[in-house]
This record gives structure tokens, C-alpha cells and sequence, in this order.
């Protein structure tokens, strides 16, 4: 048995990558490529069929192998099914990090996930409030919805939208410019930001068309996201290197946070650093920059 | 005795000169007298030496029982040839007491196996053993063991007289009626003829077997008519379609990619990626994928690949097309577009078996090779790889030009995932030694880099570019923390092949597997 | 656990195993054909026996067709199949208890 440590609600998750619980050859490993988190998927990846098979698989996959700094979350199947109590069980006594609940809808669907997996912590002696919950966005009412979703539970650290559901509830197609869904990302990333937890867009399912997905990758930073999920680990890479901060603005948010330190200790609390006026307003995102660039390895530094 | 990479040969196979495996050059500078075939004058002119049937060229070439055919594995698993020839010999010559020694033999052989059974076929010498007959072989079948033997050592052993070829057969996709044959113009094409060659020198009689004859000359000829006694025209040498596939695809499997783009990495990080080098890669998944990212760093650093050689694929001819590499020689080509592009495409040229490997020549290619990328079924703590015996000890792989190019060259890469499902590549012992540790350089897997201990200076490159890499050691515990720790296989005391390393000492035996009872 | 009825569980894809349980005549009776027979077969057919023991299930015919699983894809598989015979896979399953 591989012990875990607590998972940690607010870390890096650039890049997250959907795996069927049902297939061994796949989950055995899938930390080998770098990605952040692992999504185990017990949803759509597995036959109506297989859900109890593919438990079983997963519970041993939890406790055999070591995912390392890997997060291990699973996406269990839908309020809806049948299956969802006992993906809750096996996912907490197996020690997944946490829990995406597919096809959110309302504040009540995460307080009735939260409540099955207290339930469940306390049933398999596992400490209160260590698995993590996210919530998948797949219908118009989840956007509408999204704040008070976010704000559901302490133990939310996030939101992602599903775009194969949302288009065909919109009765849209994926556009290159992305504008089919640029509102429902827009109200979400709000959302998400106003309830201070992290957003992920929705995958991208055309492996062969690179461009359209670094568009995609490149508008997803652009609008704010935190991270995108993933259905195959060369799509890892791009993320990775489109997320990163680049060497300027490692430096600028390097020099502010020093700058702010000797200026604060000095009892200064506005400055200007090259010529740009600085306040404790751009710390924090000085401080993201700079933990961010040394995920990526670009910055070794010790001052966040 | 035990030889160099530990393996105990039987003192009983070490006569007649034989020696066990004593490091790599061990022969360097020791003189070889070659052999010379006795061969038939044909002074006379003669308009055709087409022949009716392959029984008719059998008896020109006075074929008897006790005699040694040799082969060349052009047509691949396509070939028809191989097993015409021994039909003929055996069911309508009444032939017996037979040798093959072909360059490779697999599942399109499988007719043969039923003649090893029957004891007409008593030995087999080959430089890959898949199929039907690498089952009954590791059964013990043969009356005598098998010798394998890799794309270098075969020439060495004919040109030495360790072989001697009786009738050598040559599968050609374009003869005309004396015997000029070429890889290219028929039906069923296959490019290089380059294992043909050395054969054609040093056998007696030399029979070309076709399926479309052209008219006098067939120029330029990769076997010449001097060498041919017989033509003989058949409908149909091979399938097409299994001779060579449509275009070798690079790889789209994620742990390919990743490991090949490793590959790359190390390559770039050492003092031989520079203007001019040269390259092989083998056509599995990860070593073929690894030719896109060194495109990459070629265009970063704008240098350009001197040459390459091989088996080639599209992806090579396509970068000799772009100006990114300045010749290919090949002795195979495993696509179409590698077999419409040799002879064709100018600076993509066609070389002999023993031009390309043939560590006991002058010249060989691999000797001035940097770079090769090779797959492996195993490889051990000792870097010494298997690429003849699966994990039931049965012979179903090829050493082919893997042990000559890794001698030979200046930075031998082995590609190969951590595990195969059940099976650790990376283990405590290979099944069998085909190639020696001390001719691996790197090993990349899915799970890490690990350099030969031996190669203090490629540590170096590797550490001075930040390129991670762990001790092969490690990685073969991380694959046994997956899979669990094999048994030991259980082996009987018949050896059923022996393996000959590519100076001609012996690298290992494979001997009889026990059958397996859960009991 | 008793066997009521044949089940089967898992694939015969690469790095799976195919379990197939059927009710037994008192004791418990294992085929199995492995990929990797020679090198992990005795560790295969211990890993099965042990979670059959772990399970209690004291007669039953197993049939094992193994694609070089993993010991934990092998457990999963003949819990599965062991669960799916009583009609009892697919809740209220004793996870950390007799699965483990």
C-alpha cells in the first residue's frame, strides 16, 4: 500500500489527463509523462456494463501504485446513475486525492457528493475532509449556476467545463475561434475566480490538428484558466510550455517580490520597480509567477 | 568455459579453432585466409540460361543431399522462395540432409519447420529465427543446433569458409535470362539486394529465381550474370504486400514519443552530433519516431547528417530528399518509398552484407558510424541485450545488424520501454547474450536514461546538458517493483542454437526448454 | 464466498487477464494460460489462490487466461468475477476488509 500525503486543495494542475479505471495498461503508469494530475476515469470511458469491474481495478490501482507528486482524482459517474454512492466508496477508501463530480448542476449536487463522501471517510477511518472535490460543468444550468457551485464546500478546489455535453445542449459545433463557447468559459472562469478556485477548460479531441489545438491552449491562457484537461499525453507538452512564464516575466515578478520585501521591512508600501509603480496589489501575482516558473524548471530560486 | 559476458559454453562446441567470446576486437589485426568456391566454366556462349523448372536448376547445379542452400530475406514475410526450393529439392529431388542458410527466416517459412520434423532439413544457419521454425528448433528438432549469426558475421563466416554455400538461391523481383538481376522493375519489388551479394560471390552454383524477366541487360545489376548458373521464372516470387508496407508511419503512441524524444536529447548532447555524422536507426516505434526530434535539433543547430545506412524506411529517403542528410546506403528497405528510391534517388546507393557489417573486412560501413537507435527484447545489468529469445526461452527474434552496429559505432543507443506488459526489458540477466554489454553505450527507456559505466566521457555529455539519468541497476528494480521478480527459466541440457558473436567466437548457446508445469 | 453461478471478468487485451468462476465440486480448481507462463506462472497462480482464500471461497472452478496482468490487475479481476457470481459486485462492497 502506497500512503499518500494529504492532498494539497490549491497546487499546480496545468494539465490533467482522463484515463479509463478499466484499462490496466494505462493506468499503471500514466505519471511517466509529467502531467500534473490523472483524471481515473469511472464515467463515460467505462460500459454501463463494467462499472464494477472497473472499480475493483481502480481500488487496487490506488493502493498499488505509486503516482509520486502526481494528483489522482476520479471522475465518478453522474447523480443520475446508479453507480455514484459506491464510486464515492471505493474512491475514498482506495485514498484518491479527489473527486470531479460529472454533470454538476447546482450547489446541492456538491453538497450531496460532500455529504456521501464524509459518509464514506468516516466508514473506511480515513480523516475528514481529505478528499478533494471539483465539479464538471456540462449544461447550460451548471454555468448559470457556477458560482454557487464553486462556493459549495471548503473542499472544492475547482471547476471544469465539459465541452461535448455543453455543445450539444447549445446545439453548437467546436469553432477554431473557440466563440461557440467563449461565454460559458467566460461566466465560469468569473465564477470560479470570484469563489477563489481554480478553472479548467474542457478537452481537446482532434489529436491530429496541433494548430487548433495550440490556438485553443493559447486563448485557454489568455482567458485565465489554471489548467485544460487532456485525452493523450502528447498533448502534455504544449500546455506546459504555453503556461510557462517567460524569462521577462520571471525577472519583473522576481525583482517586485524583493523590491516589495526591502521596501516593506523598510516601511515603504508603494515603489516603483523600472519605472512601473508597484503596490502589495501585484504581489500575489508576483509570487504565482515566480512558483509557477520553478514547476516548469525555469527558476530555482528560494524567495516564494 | 565461460566467456567474457559470463555465459558457460560446453567445452564440446569449442573444436576445431572455436573460441568463446573474449571482448569486443579480440580479432582485430589476426589474418583470415578466405575461401574460394569452385564453380562451373561456362565458356561456351549461351543465348539463355533460363531453365524450366527449379528442379532443373537443381540438378544443373548437381544438387545432392548433405548440401548447404543459402537464402536472403529481401521479400520478408512475403517470400515465396525459400519454400519452392525446398519443396522442389526435397519432395520432387528426393533431396535430404539438408542446410538453410539464409539471412533470416520467419513466419513466411513455416512449410520449412515441417521438414526440420521430418529430418530432411538437419541444420539451420540464420541471422533471424521467427516463427514455426523457431518453435521446433527450440524443441530440439534439428538434428543439429542452429547457428545464429548477425548481418556482419554471416559474410565473415562465408568469405572465412566457416559456411560453405552449395547453391546459392536469389529471390529477384528483376532478372533477365543470364542472370542480372536487380531489386526493382517487377512486381514484386524489394529494392537493396544487398544479402545477395556476398552469397553470389562465394557459393558454387547460383540459381536466380524470378518473376519477371526483362530484357538483356538488366542494368545496373546488384548480382551479376557472371556469378549465375540458372534462371528460372516463376509465376510469383513473394506478396507484395508483405514485402514492403505502403510507407513506415512514425509512431503516434505517446510512450514511443517520449522515449524517442530522449533519444534525441542524448544524441545532441554529445561531441559526435555535429556536421557530417552519420546514423542508423532500426524501424521499431521509438527508434524510428527518434529520426523526427534529431531532425529538430539538426535544424536548431543547422548541421546537416553526413549519411546514413541501414534497413531504411521513408522517413530517412524523405530527409535525403529534403538536403537534411547527404547519402544513404542501404542492404534492405522495408518501405515503398525506400524501395522506389534506391538506385533512383540520386546519393541513395545499395551496399553488400559484408560492405555493411563484416567486422573480419577492410571497411566495413558500421565501423565509421556514430550514431545507432536499437530496440531490444532485453537488456541486463551488464547492458547486454537479447533480441533473439522470448521470456519462454523459445528463439523468435533476429540479431540481424544489431551486434555490428553496436560494436561499431561510436554511440550505441538502446530504446526500449521499462516493461512489456508482464515482462521487465530491464532485468538481472537476458535470456541470451546476442548483443554484449560492452558494446552498449545508453540505454532510454519510459522510466529513465542509464549510461554504460564504461562511458565516462558520454556521463559527462549527459550531466553537462542536464539530461537526467539513473543507474541501469534502478531502473531494472523499478521494473521488478511493477512486475514482480521472474523464475528463473528452466533449460534442459541440449543446446538447441548456438550463437555466434560477430568475430566468430561464441556469445551464447540457447538451449532446450524445460516444459513448464505449474507443479 | 459462495460460488452461485458462473461469472466472468476482465479482457484478453495485453496487460489484462480473463477470469471465468463457475460453481465448483468442493474444492477449488485453477486452469490458467499465461503469456509469461514460464517466468511469473507460479507467482500468477498465487496471487489468484490467495485472494480466493482472502475471499473465503472454497470451491469453485477457475479459469485464468492471463495477458501479462499485473498481480493487482489479477486480483481485481478474480474479485470481480468472484462478486459478480453472487450477484454482489456491484455495491456495498467490503473495500480495505476482505478486498485489499
Amino acid at each position: 500500500m502506497i500512503p499518500r500525503p494529504k492532498p494539497e486543495r490549491f497546487r499546480l494542475r496545468r494539465t490533467m489527463i482522463f484515463m479509463s479505471a478499466q484499462k490496466p495498461g494505462l493506468i499503471k503508469d500514466a505519471y511517466i509523462y509529467g502531467v500534473d494530475s490523472i483524471m481515473l476515469d469511472l464515467e463515460d470511458a467505462v460500459a454501463e456494463n463494467q462499472k464494477d469491474a472497473a472499480r475493483f481495478s481502480l481500488y487496487h490501482a490506488l493502493k498499488t501504485i505509486d503516482y509520486g507528486d502526481t494528483e489522482v482524482i476520479v471522475r465518478i459517474n453522474g447523480l443520475d446513475t446508479p453507480h455514484w454512492q459506491e464510486d464515492i466508496r471505493v474512491c475514498v477508501a482506495g485514498g484518491a486525492d479527489g473527486i470531479r463530480i460529472a454533470k454538476c448542476e447546482s450547489a446541492q449536487d456538491v453538497k450531496t457528493v460532500e455529504a456521501a463522501v464524509e459518509a464514506a471517510e468516516k466508514e473506511f477511518g480515513v480523516e475528514v475532509g481529505r478528499t478533494l472535490l471539483m465539479a464538471a460543468l456540462e449544461s447550460p444550468k451548471g454555468i448559470l449556476n457556477a458560482y454557487e457551485i464553486c462556493s459549495a464546500s471548503d473542499r472544492m478546489f475547482g471547476v471544469a467545463i465539459s465541452g461535448g455535453d455543453f455543445r450539444k445542449c447549445m446545439q453548437t459545433k467546436p469553432t477554431p475561434d473557440g466563440i461557440d463557447m467563449v461565454v460559458a468559459r467566460g461566466q465560469m472562469l468569473i465564477a470560479a475566480r470570484a469563489a477563489g478556485v481554480q478553472c479548467f477548460d474542457t478537452v481537446f479531441t482532434n489529436l491530429d490538428d496541433m494548430a487548433g489545438y495550440e490556438a485553443e491552449v493559447r486563448q485557454n491562457k489568455a482567458m485565465g484558466f489554471d489548467g485544460k484537461s487532456l485525452i493523450n499525453p502528447k498533448q502534455i507538452r504544449l500546455v506546459h510550455e504555453i503556461f510557462a512564464p517567460t524569462e521577462k516575466e520571471i525577472l519583473q515578478a522576481e525583482k517586485i517580490v524583493r523590491a516589495y520585501r526591502e521596501q516593506s521591512a523598510a516601511g515603504v508600501g508603494v515603489f516603483t520597480v523600472d519605472g512601473k509603480m508597484i503596490d502589495i496589489a501585484f504581489i500575489p501575482g508576483a509570487e504565482r509567477t515566480l512558483k509557477l516558473a520553478r514547476a516548469c524548471g525555469l527558476w530555482e530560486g528560494d524567495l516564494v | 568455459m565461460k566467456n567474457y559476458v559470463g555465459r558457460d559454453i560446453p567445452d564440446y562446441l569449442l573444436v576445431n579453432g572455436k573460441e568463446v567470446y573474449q571482448g569486443k576486437n579480440y580479432m582485430d589485426g589476426k589474418y583470415m585466409k578466405k575461401a574460394s568456391p569452385c564453380t562451373r566454366r561456362y565458356e561456351k556462349p549461351q543465348e539463355s540460361k533460363i531453365v524450366e523448372t527449379l528442379a532443373d536448376a537443381l540438378k544443373l547445379c548437381g544438387a545432392k543431399s548433405g548440401m548447404t542452400f543459402s537464402f536472403h530475406h529481401h521479400l520478408r514475410d512475403g517470400d515465396f522462395v525459400v519454400n519452392m526450393v525446398m519443396k522442389a529439392a526435397i519432395e520432387e529431388l528426393g533431396l535430404d540432409d539438408l542446410t538453410i542458410a539464409a539471412t533470416s527466416l520467419g513466419a513466411a517459412h513455416d512449410p520449412v519447420a515441417e521438414y526440420i520434423e521430418q529430418g530432411k532439413v538437419v541444420g539451420i544457419q540464420t541471422s533471424g529465427i521467427r516463427g514455426r521454425i523457431g518453435e521446433v528448433v527450440s524443441k530440439g528438432l534439428l538434428k543439429t543446433p542452429a547457428i545464429v549469426r548477425s548481418h556482419g558475421g554471416r559474410p565473415r563466416a562465408i568469405e572465412g569458409g566457416e559456411v560453405h554455400i552449395d547453391i546459392a538461391f536469389v529471390a529477384a523481383p528483376t532478372s533477365d535470362c543470364v542472370g542480372n538481376c536487380r531489386g526493382i522493375g517487377g512486381k514484386s519489388n524489394c529494392g537493396s539486394l544487398g544479402y545477395a551479394m556476398t552469397d553470389a560471390k562465394y557459393a558454387d552454383h547460383v540459381v536466380v529465381v524470378t518473376d519477371c524477366l526483362v530484357d538483356f541487360p538488366n542494368m545496373p545489376a546488384s548480382v551479376e550474370a557472371i556469378d549465375v548458373d540458372a534462371v528460372v521464372v516463376v509465376d510469383s516470387i513473394g506478396n507484395p504486400k508483405k514485402i514492403a508496407s505502403a510507407a513506415a508511419r512514425i509512431s503516434q503512441n505517446p510512450r514511443d514519443l517520449m522515449m524517442a524524444e530522449n533519444v534525441a536529447k542524448v544524441i545532441a548532447a554529445t561531441p559526435y552530433f555535429k556536421e557530417g555524422f552519420s546514423f542508423q536507426t532500426g524501424v521499431g516505434g521509438p527508434s524510428l519516431a527518434a529520426n523526427l526530434f534529431l531532425e529538430k535539433y539538426m535544424d536548431e543547430r543547422s548541421i546537416r547528417m553526413g549519411w546514413a545506412i541501414g534497413g531504411i524506411c521513408g522517413p530517412m529517403v524523405e530527409m535525403l530528399k529534403k538536403g537534411k542528410v547527404g547519402k544513404v546506403i542501404d542492404v534492405q528497405d522495408f518501405d515503398l518509398d525506400a524501395v522506389n528510391s534506391i538506385n533512383q534517388t540520386p546519393n541513395h546507393f545499395e551496399m553488400s552484407a559484408s560492405q555493411y557489417a563484416n567486422p573480419a573486412n577492410k571497411g566495413a560501413f558500421v565501423n565509421k558510424l556514430d550514431f545507432v537507435v536499437l530496440a531490444a527484447l532485453e537488456i541486463d545489468t551488464g547492458f547486454n541485450v537479447n533480441v533473439l529469445t522470448g521470456s519462454d526461452g523459445v528463439l523468435r527474434g533476429a540479431p540481424g545488424g544489431h551486434p555490428d552496429t553496436a560494436a561499431g559505432s561510436k554511440c550505441c543507443i538502446i530504446v526500449t520501454p521499462l516493461i512489456r506488459g508482464r515482462m521487465a526489458t530491464v532485468c538481472e540477466h537476458v535470456v541470451t547474450v546476442t548483443t554484449p554489454g560492452d558494446c552498449v553505450d545508453v540505454l532510454v527507456t519510459d522510466y529513465g536514461i542509464a549510461v554504460n559505466p564504461l562511458r565516462l566521457d558520454l556521463i559527462e555529455c549527459l550531466d553537462k546538458a542536464g539530461i537526467p539519468h539513473v543507474s541501469i541497476e534502478s531502473l531494472k528494480e523499478k521494473a521488478y517493483s511493477l512486475v514482480g521478480r521472474p523464475d528463473d527459466l528452466q533449460w534442459e541440457d541440449k543446446v538447441v542454437a548456438i550463437l555466434e558473436a560477430r568475430d566468430g567466437t561464441i556469445l551464447d548457446v540457447v538451449r532446450k526448454i524445460k516444459p513448464f508445469t505449474l507443479e | 464466498m459462495v460460488i452461485q453461478k458462473p461469472a466472468v471478468a476482465g479482457t484478453v487485451e495485453s496487460s489484462d487477464a480473463l477470469v471465468s468462476v463457475e460453481p465448483g465440486d468442493g474444492k477449488i480448481e485453477l486452469t490458467l494460460t499465461s503469456s509469461v507462463m514460464n517466468q511469473y506462472g507460479r507467482q500468477i497462480r498465487d496471487t489468484v489462490l490467495e485472494t480466493l482464500e482472502r475471499l473465503d471461497v472454497k470451491s469453485v472452478k477457475i479459469n485464468i487466461v492471463d495477458k501479462g496482468a499485473l498481480d493487482c490487475t489479477l486480483k481485481a479481476r478474480v474479485e470481480c468475477a468472484v462478486f459478480r457470481s453472487s450477484d454482489a459486485s456491484e455495491k456495498d462492497i467490503p473495500w480495505g476488509g476482505v478486498i485489499r
